[in-house]
């Protein structure tokens, strides 16, 4: 063992899923990519840049515009022993496909009673603040995560999203891997081994003793930020990173909340129904004895995200929000730069 | 018809000691009328009827621990009167009048004082009770009455922050070195020690004849002050008081006061008393200071309350310049804050005098032993009916015998006895004590 080279690099979230897929391409060739504008044009994102050109076009398929089709068909190749790895080019173009993953690709491991699995991974970046409107812009993973038969992963950093994508090519169901618009380009550190994450694993990404702050994806970076600019004013806030939204890790969850004895939930998605409901009610389930306040959500507003940026911008949850909603269940007056 | 049964009247309530009963089988009950006082973990409350009827049986006794939710009492139409059985216990104070039928579980409304802040409500401001889950378990855990606690959080929520207060200021009322009289602290059966005083908590056998039983904090300091006390040369005055203007005169105060939600005791009545008494004798209203006599510039008198833990005075001050339903108010509150060791320092502080009262435990007369360093202490009996002629008729009269046990150093005989007097006379002409 050579203790001289670094052990971790610091890489783009990009960068970070771009080496995942080459690395699982080179390792096991029953991989494949399939999705539109993945080969020549290397990616809507850029998240393949050099693959077609390094493992040709039969692992590194363009398809028509056609979701419902290609995802189909790479379902097809799953049940037969490939693993494909779908890309879709955002999450709003699923519910093309949504018939595809809802009623086959999480049923049929139970349906054909075990006789089949299905080994797909659906990458998809959601989220909003691009300005690409209502219809581009939104935040459906809780759809996904509300279906058994179906594992939903979010990673929020560089080094998460290797673990998990890697992790995700390996399993042998059906895995949404969540990305984000607005993490493409988040810079992290990664370690040079091979790490592969267990799905349905939460992680306390900061330690506190006053509040926890429940995210994922780009919430969790949001969160962490509120959370250091809060331990400045004195305050001890935990951030759980929920990394996967189905299975949830609500063991992690509870056992920070029991600590805090309050809870913000910081999401991407709208407020009714979301996951921000599903953790508050993990908790109240788990440790409501320990709550010392009720648990809160930010979450976006309940509108098609506006086009025009000053109205996406405030339609969209903001740190400032968590903050002053982290200082309310903390029964905290704000400050004046936290309006 | 359903049975009465023994209601559950505290959060940390198992079972509760029906301590007398109000109605005797036969009698007709109205929906809301008292049919008995109920003691439990933390106080004595009215058991109130809900529905119509005659009352038919009693199923227990005076004096019996019923488990929530046992019947205690049948009422029926009438025809299944069952006379044997439980022999109810003679009433030893006139009944209280009919009261709304919410006053036993609604708290008290306290008027606001010089503008609280919007966002403090105690529960006996709002009438509910917020709190958190977290504040919930930490007050059962510390055996902390929520509902003697100002809630800080939002809309007044009770958080972990009010509770932990609390704790520290029990804490600080146990160790405090303040008061202990009479020998006897009246403590009843505790359902589960707090456990703010685990030591008290498990009995060791010492020989096959005896325990040894750890003491609270609260009850080392009792001993100590009482043996203190005993050096104190004193001596004791006793009074008859006919106290059935009185009883009237708190009748019709209630009646005015139900709009507010809140209603005076006998206890309430004699404080007031006292106060207006000790302000018209200054001399008694004193104590000994090292070759000299201290008279007091306040009015400020203790109420003895007996706890779990033990005795604590809980202090009314300037009793003399406060309206009978703000003595009831202040006095309820402090009692409750007493029996959950919540009280403050300053709440157990500065007394001139004190009043300790049994009567609600039958005790016919007793004598107090004095709180130093005040003069004066007045033991209050139980009301009982004596007979007596009144215009060549024999009637019957309630009567409370009170005894004033007097710092000799302080006072002589004389002095005290007209004191004594003034007292009995403003109890028997009640009016007076409002003037």
């Amino acid at each position: 063992m050579n203790t001289e080279v670094a052990t971790t690099r610091t890489i783009t979230y990009r960068q970070a899923l771009n080496e995942t897929l080459r690395a699982e391409l080179e390792r096991d060739d029953k991989v494949f990519l399939i999705g539109e504008e993945i080969g020549i044009f290397e990616g809507s994102y850029k998240i393949t840049v050099g693959l077609l050109e390094d493992f040709g076009p039969d692992r590194v398929i363009d398809a028509p515009i056609a979701e419902e089709g290609f995802v189909g068909a790479a379902l097809g190749a799953a049940m037969l022993g490939m693993r494909p790895v779908v890309e879709i080019m955002t999450i709003n173009f699923s519910l093309i496909a949504i018939d595809q993953i809802v009623n086959h690709a999480a049923k049929m491991r139970s349906m054909f009673a075990g006789q089949v699995s299905i080994p797909l991974v659906i990458r998809m970046p959601g989220g909003g603040g691009q300005q690409l409107a209502a219809t581009h812009s939104q935040n459906l993973e809780v759809w996904y995560a509300h279906i058994p038969g179906l594992k939903v992963v979010a990673p929020s950093t560089p080094a998460d999203a290797k673990a998990l994508l890697t992790a995700a090519i390996r399993d042998d169901d059906p895995v949404i891997f969540l990305e984000n618009l607005s993490l493409y380009s988040a810079k992290g550190e990664v370690p040079n081994d091979e790490q592969v994450a267990e799905i349905g694993k939460a992680a306390v990404v900061k330690t506190g003793t006053d509040l926890t702050i429940v995210s994922y994806s780009r919430g969790t970076t949001t969160a962490l930020e509120v959370a250091r600019q809060l331990e400045a004013e004195g305050l001890s806030i935990e951030v759980v990173d929920l990394r996967s939204l189905r299975p949830l890790d609500r063991d992690t969850i509870c056992a920070s909340v029991k600590k805090t004895g309050h809870a913000v939930v910081f999401e991407d998605d709208w407020l009714s129904y979301g996951i921000g409901a599903e953790i508050s009610a993990t908790i109240g389930e788990g440790v409501f004895d320990f709550l010392d306040a009720p648990v809160r959500r930010v979450a976006a507003a309940e509108v098609p995200l506006p086009y025009a940026k000053s109205l996406e911008k405030a339609a969209l949850p903001s740190a400032a929000d968590l903050a002053r909603v982290v200082r309310e269940v903390l029964n905290i007056s704000s400050t004046p730069n936290d309006k | 018809m359903p049975d009465v049964i023994m209601p559950r009247l505290s959060d940390t309530m198992e079972e509760g000691e029906l301590s007398r009963w109000m109605k005797q089988v036969g009698d007709e009950i109205h929906k809301g009328d008292v049919l008995a006082e109920i003691e439990t973990d933390k106080a004595t409350m009215d058991l109130e009827a809900f529905d119509n009827g005659i009352l038919e049986q009693l199923l227990v006794v005076a004096g019996a621990l019923v488990p929530i939710g046992a019947p205690v009492a049948r009422i029926g139409d009438g025809s299944n009167i069952v006379a044997e059985g439980a022999a109810p216990a003679a009433p030893v104070a006139a009944p209280a009048a009919p009261v709304a039928v919410a006053a036993a579980a609604t708290p008290p409304v306290i008027p606001p004082a010089d503008a609280p802040t919007p966002d403090t409500h105690t529960a006996t401001q709002t009438g509910e009770l917020r709190t958190s889950p977290l504040a919930r378990k930490i007050g059962r855990e510390h055996g902390i009455d929520l509902h003697t606690i100002a809630g800080t959080g939002p809309q007044g929520r009770i958080t972990r922050t009010d509770v932990d207060r609390a704790i520290l200021a029990q804490e600080a009322a146990a160790s405090a070195v303040l008061t202990a009289h009479q020998a006897a602290t009246p403590t009843a059966t505790p359902a589960a020690a707090p456990a703010a005083a685990p030591a008290a908590a498990t009995p060791a056998v010492v020989s096959a004849d005896s325990v040894s039983v750890p003491v609270s904090r609260i009850r080392a300091v009792t001993a100590r002050r009482l043996t203190e006390s005993q050096a104190v040369p004193h001596f004791f005055l006793t009074s008859v008081v006919n106290v059935e203007r009185l009883v009237a005169f708190r009748a019709d105060v209630n009646e005015s006061l139900a709009a507010l939600g809140t209603k005076v005791s006998l206890n309430d009545l004699f404080v007031r008393a006292s106060a207006v008494a000790l302000r018209a004798h200054p001399e008694v209203n004193a104590s000994w200071g090292d070759g000299v006599i201290l008279r007091h510039n306040h009015v400020n008198v203790g109420v003895a309350v007996a706890t779990d833990d033990g005795l604590l005075v809980p202090v009314v001050a300037d009793a003399d310049q406060k309206s009978l339903g703000a003595i009831a108010i202040e006095t309820r509150a402090l009692a409750g804050l007493a029996r959950t060791g919540s009280l403050s320092l300053a709440q157990m502080s500065g007394g001139t005098f004190t009043i300790s009262n049994l009567g609600m435990f039958g005790i016919d007369s007793f004598t107090a032993v004095l709180n130093p360093p005040e003069a004066g202490i007045l033991a209050i009996g139980a009301a009982s009916d004596v007979p007596a002629v009144r215009d060549g008729v024999l009637v019957t009269v309630p009567t409370v015998k009170i005894t004033l046990t007097v710092d000799h150093r302080v006072l002589d005989g004389a002095v005290a006895a007209a004191f004594l007097r003034d007292l009995t006379t403003l109890l028997e002409e009640p009016l007076r004590i409002v003037l």
